[in-house]
């Protein structure tokens, strides 16, 4: 309609102008996205470096085999499992820590706990669309169930199957209205929500051990500390460096790179009386409301 | 009348055709519109239900985390790329038979991604927090990259879809005065936005819809290919691969060509368009399918040859149960169904025929709905710890909502057709004229029949 040269003119200028704030604009973003975009290539050694001089804990799980028998020899469903149902009135139907039965070659078969491996390079913080799932500066995966939308790309992500959703809203314990949510200690749960183990944070945090630890009847399970090299069991105490490389220990699907922070000690049981030729197959585990626990006594399953 | 030319005629005729379902509506039509809102509906009393009960109420559970609604989120997300390759490529490459099908074909997308983007939501154990993907959203996430390429894919494919129909919502204001209802005659002049056909306004329409016709090209690709993203940028069997997103951008166009070619066929019939849409448009159409259906065909193979062929423990327990187990009548039905019955109708001559056409199209996305779900559910449903298989049985309310996706897409279809022509007039008109100057002219062809017709219509037409 109006193409008069100096129309034309304030055109090109426009277009000049909108282009340079472009480049100006966008290279910038694109310098600070790419890091977002690939995490794991940007060395997480800087933060590490700030918590080793601040002394923050970064907690470790270390499950000695040679002690877990799965609770077969004694009769019971595992007690590291009805433990943490009891103490985080796990929702029924779930469990935060499974206890699978693995076969070793040769044709016997040893047991095998798994918690959430509070791994390092987390895949399922990656993918979290809301930023709901996030590292503490102990290194344990969180979940926000305030900000968490239930898209379950999370459990998708995870290569140990540790997480678990909210299918329905789960019985909460009488009074767990009023108990104060946090990420750490996730009562009341929320229907639609991903759960998951978060290695006991609320405990860790008052200095205790983790319910699965204390639950233990096995002294199987220690909970360690990379940056002081202790673990404990809450009998002995370790060197937790030493413990790992004198006892051969390695983690869940190493190869994935997912650097676990849970370790595992190669046995079957046998130090705590467990015969390998004898087959037991795992008790299941009783829920919350079987154990009759309330959040009175919150530690009613040990 | 007869002072008329054949081109006039044509263009009278052609006018006729495609404003009559704008103002003339049959008792079929109330009917199947009844009939998909019933479904529709139905499908809204299951979400209501599972909105009370939780996700629950589905056959999901802590081992198949996804099932019925993020297979339906991949098959219409894919059926949305018809519109991106006929109406995009084909009006970039200068096919000029693309013409009578290109509005068709961007009206699929703008619906098929509608539908499709809303499966996600459906499938939120927390849709009340969607603000949150806004508020909150994290740019590592395969599911933020799905946002935003989809909300971009459906502006754009909105304004590809609205940009050639402003002449013809000028020539609805014209032809329809006194046909229809003044408040609709209000908005196509409304939507016409002053069209007068004037060079000037032709000259920027046509910029317009060629700057959108490219950069829609590479935004369908995105779009395609994040959706495969959500799959591969985890470390599952089956869905760690690397040609995730070509692999599905080559599925996607596959199975919106078969889309479309379904599409055209039932408006070709129920709308008389037989002199528009001719034999021709399904040949050529079906060509294209053939060579999708071939690729595709191929990256499968190279895909599963691969994997299958290594010991890698997960993989190798997928492909077995893929090709022998417990999804092995999906998976060939898929491979037999949709690719290779239908690439056999188009490639023998005496098969080539327009109703077996559309049934090879319809079997490709039969064909393709299952490989969508092949592709999500077993590699959920396999153990990544030793443990059994995990199981999924999808429950009513998963199905009744499926029900409503498709019926919703038929719906929002069937009254698309009683505001907007169906084929874009003006585009069909330009092209004649440009072939009476360049070449042969295409009306011609049909003149004959139209005589009769023209002048039957002629007095209808003008008021």
């Amino acid at each position: 309609m109006n193409d008069d040269p100096q129309d034309l003119k304030q055109r090109v200028n426009r277009r000049q102008l909108l282009k340079l704030l472009g480049t100006v604009g966008v290279t910038p973003i694109a310098a600070r996205l790419l890091p977002d975009l690939l995490p794991h290539l940007s060395d997480a050694s800087p933060a590490q470096d700030k918590t080793e001089s601040r002394r923050i804990r970064q907690w470790v799980l270390v499950f000695d085999l040679r002690k877990c028998e799965g609770c077969v020899t004694i009769g019971e469903a595992p007690q590291c499992i009805e433990a943490c149902n009891a103490e985080h009135f796990v929702p029924k139907g779930q469990e935060w820590i499974k206890v699978f039965e693995m076969e070793s070659p040769g044709g016997h078969s040893f047991f095998l706990p798994r918690p959430c491996m509070q791994c390092e390079n987390p895949p399922c913080l990656n993918v979290c669309p809301v930023g709901a799932t996030y590292m503490n500066e102990e290194g344990v995966v969180l979940v926000n169930h305030e900000r968490c939308i239930g898209c379950r790309m999370c459990m998708a992500a995870c290569p140990y199957a540790a997480r678990v959703f909210n299918w329905e809203q789960p019985e909460n314990p009488p009074g767990a209205t009023f108990a104060t949510y946090s990420p750490e200690y996730p009562v009341p749960h929320r229907q639609g929500t991903v759960e998951k183990c978060m290695l006991c944070a609320h405990r860790t945090m008052d200095g205790k051990l983790p319910a699965c630890v204390e639950g233990c009847p096995m002294y199987a399970i220690y909970l360690g500390d990379l940056t002081e090299d202790i673990a404990t069991n809450g009998k002995d105490v370790v060197k937790l460096s030493l413990f790992l490389a004198s006892n051969s220990a390695y983690r869940l699907k190493e190869e994935l790179g997912t650097r676990p922070r849970v370790f595992y000690i190669p046995g079957h049981g046998q130090e705590s009386g467990h015969d390998i030729d004898e087959h037991r197959p795992v008790i299941p585990a009783r829920s919350w409301q079987e154990q009759g626990v309330s959040l009175d006594d919150p530690q009613g399953g040990h | 009348m007869d002072t008329l030319t054949d081109m006039q005629q044509a263009e009278r005729k052609l006018e006729v055709v495609v404003l009559r379902p704008l103002t003339q509506t049959s008792r079929r039509w109330y009917v199947w519109t009844a009939s998909l809102l019933v479904i529709v509906g139905i499908g809204i009393v299951a979400y209501i239900n599972q909105l009370a009960n939780g996700l629950a109420v589905t056959g999901m559970r802590d081992r198949v985390i996804w099932g019925l609604y993020i297979t339906n989120f991949v098959f219409f997300i894919g059926i949305s790329h018809a519109g991106t390759l006929i109406s995009a490529i084909l009006r970039t490459t200068h096919a000029e038979w693309r013409r009578p099908v290109t509005r068709m074909a961007e009206l699929i997308t703008v619906v098929a991604l509608s539908i499709g983007g809303l499966m996600p939501v459906i499938d939120l154990g927390r849709p009340d927090r969607i603000p949150f993907l806004l508020q909150y959203g994290k740019i590592s996430s395969p599911i933020v990259w799905d946002f935003i390429s989809i909300a971009t894919y459906l502006t754009a494919s909105l304004m590809y879809l609205y940009l050639p129909l402003i002449p013809d919502f000028a020539l609805a204001y014209d032809r329809l005065r006194g046909a229809t209802s003044s408040i609709r005659l209000k908005l196509y002049g409304l939507l016409s936005l002053g069209w007068l056909d004037l060079p000037e306004q032709r000259r920027r329409l046509t910029r317009g819809i060629n700057i959108m016709m490219i950069l829609i090209i590479p935004i369908a690709i995105s779009v395609h290919t994040v959706v495969s993203w959500i799959f591969s940028m985890t470390m599952r069997a089956g869905w760690n691969s690397t040609i995730f997103g070509p692999y599905f951008v080559v599925g996607a166009i596959f199975s919106g060509i078969a889309g479309i070619i379904t599409v055209m066929y039932v408006f070709r019939r129920i709308y008389h368009l037989e002199d528009y849409i001719t034999a021709k448009h399904f040949r050529y159409l079906s060509y294209l399918l053939l060579a999708f259906d071939l690729i595709y065909l191929y990256f499968t193979f190279a895909e599963y040859l691969t994997t299958g062929y290594k010991m890698e423990e997960g993989e190798n327990f997928l492909l077995r149960e893929l090709l022998v187990g417990q999804y092995s009548l999906f998976f060939w039905v898929f491979v037999v169904g949709g690719l290779l019955i239908p690439a056999t109708i188009i490639i023998l001559p005496w098969t080539r025929k327009i109703p077996l056409l559309v049934l090879g199209s319809i079997l490709v996305n039969i064909g393709m709905w299952l490989k969508r779900f092949v592709i999500v559910v077993p590699s959920l449903a396999l153990p990544l710890l030793p443990t059994e298989w995990g199981v999924y049985i999808p429950t009513w309310v998963e199905i009744a909502i499926s029900a409503a996706a498709f019926a919703g897409f038929a719906l929002i279809f069937t009254l698309a057709t009683k505001l907007i022509p169906i084929i874009s007039v003006w585009e069909m008109k330009e092209g004649w004229e440009r072939g009476l100057t360049a070449r042969a002219p295409e009306p011609a062809r049909s003149a004959p029949t139209l005589a009769p017709l023209a002048a039957d219509t002629g007095g209808a037409d003008e008021p």
